[in-house]
């Protein structure tokens, strides 16, 4: 997949009612695509990628500053990364999984929490500007490590009977409808579920990424003659647009981690 | 499913739902980095914390309640030792006042007695005095009188039985006047 040549050649001369006549310069699937940064051996690596691992560092770093000599008496930092630790730890993996059964899974929940919100906060950094989850291969990631951890702990739970009976939700009292009941489940447990998963963190980023692309460049395009007014209105509903994405990328990242904790419960529940 | 999806996908051109090859390696790569310095390295890191501080407090707890044992059984210790004091006080003023009564019911007596003492000794010498002169002045008066007899009758009273019946009868008459005069 090449870049778009598009969203690369931005023209800063394109307004609206100038003589050059050119029209709005729409955001659209262009705006997901970069051109390579460097190329190495055909491996090219693109500005999605460098945030991806700026991400891994940032996170990293944070909490190394903050838990690397974690004292009983904690400072600043230490409070800060404390709070973020226990709010995915207690609020939400012990919520969903139990104290008990919890622990195991508080490591990978909280390192996917911390590692998909800072992906997501890309979205309004200056200069990054970019949420790294907006591309499809991230999310899709992450969801295809929640399914197999899912799976695997479905067979080892519950064997192998008991997983096509945890899988297709067999009750013996549907009577006539189980069949139905049970190819239903089993296409939306195993199929639907891990792609719906992946995309609701995917769609919520992309279309956020687009209105506020839409909203910047409008603010620039508007940027002339009577349409002034126009292009404070657009300015104004950027600025709107991203508390608004703050909001939503962390509530992006809290629904991910949740439901990747209540697919494992769902796992671990014994079979009625 | 992925694999579905991505042929699916792929009948379009730049569909954003096909995931690209290189950025999901990146991402598993990114994501794998995160998790395993939390498993192995931050999250133990913390927690180690978390319980020293668990058990710091509970351990603070503990002696705060110890501490207020002990403060509990000093105020009673206090307590009983001041009654204690209180008591002792109490007593002593009693045995004090007690004595002081004794001493001075003792030293009241003793001056009775000695008052006693001293006029018992007075009516004796009165007494002891009367007598001596009440002899010497029947003796003086007697000789007087027979010496005054004597003058005026001319005779000499020799006979001494005689002489001192005579003194004895009117001494006599002389007390018995002053008896009843009295």
């Amino acid at each position: 997949m090449s870049a778009d040549q598009t969203q690369l050649a931005f023209d800063w001369s394109c307004r609206i009612m100038s003589d050059n006549g050119c029209g709005f310069p729409a955001p659209g699937l262009h705006s997901f695509l970069f051109k390579p940064l460097v190329e190495v051996g055909g491996f090219e690596f693109n500005k999605v990628m460098l945030l991806a691992l700026i991400t891994t560092g940032l996170v990293i770093s944070f909490f190394y500053a903050a838990f690397g000599k974690a004292k009983v008496v904690p400072g600043r930092l230490q409070m800060v990364g404390e709070a973020g630790y226990d709010f995915v730890r207690r609020g939400i993996v012990y919520e969903t999984l139990g104290k008990k059964e919890g622990e195991k899974y508080v490591p990978f929940m909280v390192s996917l929490f911390f590692f998909i919100w800072i992906m997501n906060i890309w979205s309004v950094i200056p200069l990054a500007q970019f949420p790294v989850s907006s591309i499809i291969a991230f999310p899709m990631v992450l969801a295809a490590i929640v399914w197999i951890i899912w799976v695997s702990l479905t067979f080892k739970r519950h064997g192998f009977v008991g997983f096509f009976k945890n899988v297709t939700g067999y009750d013996k009292s549907l009577g006539a409808v189980l069949p139905l009941v049970m190819v239903i489940e089993f296409f939306s447990n195993l199929l639907v579920r891990p792609f719906t998963h992946a995309v609701r963190l995917f769609a919520n980023m992309f279309a956020g990424h687009l209105m506020l692309v839409m909203f910047t460049v409008a603010s620039w395009y508007l940027l002339n003659s009577w349409m002034i007014p126009a292009a404070g209105v657009s300015f104004v509903m950027t600025m709107v647009m991203i508390l608004f994405e703050l909001f939503v990328q962390a509530v992006q990242a809290y629904v991910f981690v949740l439901l990747a904790c209540s697919y494992i419960q769902g796992a671990l529940a014994e079979h009625h | 499913m992925i694999a579905n999806l991505v042929q699916l996908a792929a009948e379009e051109e730049q569909n954003p739902l096909v995931p690209p090859g290189p950025e999901l390696l990146v991402g598993t790569i990114a994501f794998a980095i995160v998790f395993f310095f939390f498993w192995k390295k931050l999250l133990p890191n913390i927690n180690k914390v978390l319980e020293e501080r668990r058990a710091a407090i509970e351990g603070g707890i503990e002696e705060a309640d110890a501490m207020k044992v002990e403060a509990q059984s000093v105020l009673e210790q206090y307590k009983a030792q001041l009654a204690e004091a209180r008591h002792e006080a109490a007593r002593l003023r009693q045995e004090a006042q007690e004595q002081g009564a004794a001493l001075i019911a003792e030293m009241r007596a003793e001056g009775q007695r000695q008052r006693e003492e001293i006029i018992a000794a007075g009516h004796t010498q009165i007494e002891a005095d009367r007598k001596a002169a009440a002899s010497a002045l029947r003796q003086d008066v007697g000789k007087l009188a027979t010496d005054l007899a004597g003058k005026l009758v001319g005779e000499s009273l020799e006979d001494h039985a005689r002489q001192s019946r005579t003194i004895d009868r009117f001494l006599d008459e002389l007390e018995e006047k002053a008896e009843a005069t009295r």
